[in-house]
């Protein structure tokens, strides 16, 4: 074969591989990057803004965290055909079944709520009114939601994705110093030692990266879709590329608020936009889209990821492929979960810092089980054949599990006894 | 009346579905699972702790 032969077979080998993972693709990207939520871009905007760019190495080592935690639920959803709620009931038995659900439906409510609490202070900013942001964002759901086809759902929510990378122009915006996010940001160091503060952000980055119901979104998602064995390589490649993704939104938030609102103190995402916007105004502005966005993609994957659960025990018709008439149950389970979530914060001194409290609290209850019996579906090789954990598998995973539920064990019970750290 | 019925006797179903556990219950399977209850137990002391102490307050 001529060189141009060989070129033209390696570019229609690639071709068919890339076009193959644009068939495959959805499930890691958009779980990876609903990731970055309202409560993430938070905690992203006051890393920057406690500790410039410091600790975008500990970000850096967040990507392998959530790819091999995330991973795991693409082989258990495509070899079981099952979402993580049925899994644990079947293998797991009834009790640990209702443990987990129960608690996912109720992590679920309140992390909704933190979202809505989000978005309808990012819609504040451009004067829009709350209760016009709720009702607005529980249409657009509606619309997204009850088209009747996964794959239709699936590439709007795909496209607000796109629109979270909002936040990589805004960085360009601000004109960081390259030499200095390289020199501090890039060589692992811990800004004045590791005190308290710092302690509680880094853990707060960590719960932020890996949330319950992230396991339930992904493996419920990769059954809706109807992924295969043969496409968990794919699946693999997916979550891998989300998980780079998702690191890299959180690494340019983190140089917005590092360059230009370096030391201000900041406790959520809209008041460093309104900060923002009196220094620039687009970066203000794309800082409060971003932050909108960031909550309307978590409101969907969380109100999802409820229903889809209670639809896989209660035996209800769960697929986004189904129509109103064949799975009333599915979209009343969501719509009942999102309504009541989107009315906590118009509620008039409704106790939101609670709620967000209870969240960090209650998470810690369902992320270690939910995580352990990960492990444990993933290690039964019955089930599961030849895309079990292997050991080299099972000693990573279980350093990431144990690692993740030491700190966020820590930082839930830091949320509850705020002086037990100092 | 019959709603409430229906949904409690669909519970019972699904508790008999699900009654026994499939995975077999090896030694780190039921060691994983005992450490699990402990890890919840003392949890759920902790927050009725915190409950209790911030109803004194109140």
């Amino acid at each position: 074969m001529d060189f141009f032969s060989v070129l033209y077979y390696r570019f229609k080998k690639v071709w068919k591989a890339v076009r193959l993972y644009l068939v495959i693709a959805g499930p890691g990207l958009v779980v990876m990057i609903a990731d970055n939520d309202a409560g993430g871009i938070t905690t992203y905007a006051a890393t920057g803004a406690k500790y410039g760019y410091h600790l975008i190495w500990f970000l850096l080592l967040l990507i392998p965290v959530a790819y091999y935690v995330q991973e795991m639920t693409v082989r258990l959803g495509a070899v079981t055909k099952r979402g993580h709620a049925e899994a644990i009931f079947e293998s797991f038995g009834a009790f640990w079944g209702w443990f987990s659900l129960l608690d996912l439906m109720i992590v679920d409510w309140l992390t909704l709520v933190t979202e809505f609490v989000g978005m309808t202070a990012a819609l504040s900013i451009f004067g829009v009114p709350a209760w016009l942001t709720v009702i607005l964002v529980v249409l657009l759901m509606s619309i997204i939601v009850l088209n009747g086809r996964y794959w239709t759902w699936e590439k709007i929510a795909l496209g607000f994705c796109l629109l979270n990378l909002i936040y990589i122009p805004a960085a360009f915006m601000v004109n960081p110093s390259l030499s200095e996010i390289a020199s501090q940001g890039l060589i692992p160091n811990l800004p004045g030692g590791l005190n308290n503060e710092l302690f509680f952000l880094l853990m707060a980055n960590i719960g932020t990266t890996i949330a319950p119901w992230m396991l339930f979104f992904q493996q419920s998602s990769v059954v809706d879709k109807g992924l295969q064995e043969k496409d968990i390589k794919m699946g693999k490649i997916d979550t891998f590329i989300g998980a780079i993704i998702t690191v890299a939104i959180a690494i340019f938030i983190v140089i917005v608020t590092g360059t230009l609102l370096n030391g201000a103190p900041i406790d959520d995402a809209a008041t460093a936009a309104k900060l923002l916007m009196k220094m620039n105004h687009y970066v203000g502005a794309f800082m409060a889209v971003g932050l909108f966005d960031a909550g309307l993609l978590g409101a969907i994957c969380i109100s999802l990821a409820s229903s889809w659960a209670f639809g896989e025990i209660f035996g209800w018709a769960h697929s986004l492929n189904t129509k109103v008439k064949e799975a009333p149950w599915f979209y009343i389970s969501f719509f009942f979960t999102l309504a009541t979530a989107g009315v906590v914060p118009l509620i008039p001194g409704a106790p939101l810092v609670l709620i967000t409290l209870f969240v960090q609290v209650v998470a810690v209850t369902l992320l270690p089980a939910a995580l352990v019996f990960l492990i444990l579906l993933l290690n039964d090789k019955k089930t599961m054949g030849e895309y079990a954990n292997t050991r080299l598998q099972n000693i990573v995973s279980t350093l990431i599990v144990v690692s993740i539920i030491i700190l966020s064990t820590m930082y839930g019970v830091s949320a509850l006894f705020p002086n037990l750290f100092q | 009346m019959r709603t409430i019925n229906q949904f409690f006797s669909k519970i019972r179903e699904i508790n008999q579905r699900y009654a026994k556990p499939t995975v077999e219950m090896s030694t780190g399977v039921k060691f994983s699972l005992a450490v699990l209850r402990i890890y919840l137990f003392l949890l759920v002391l902790l927050m009725i702790y915190k409950f209790i102490t911030v109803i004194k307050v109140l």
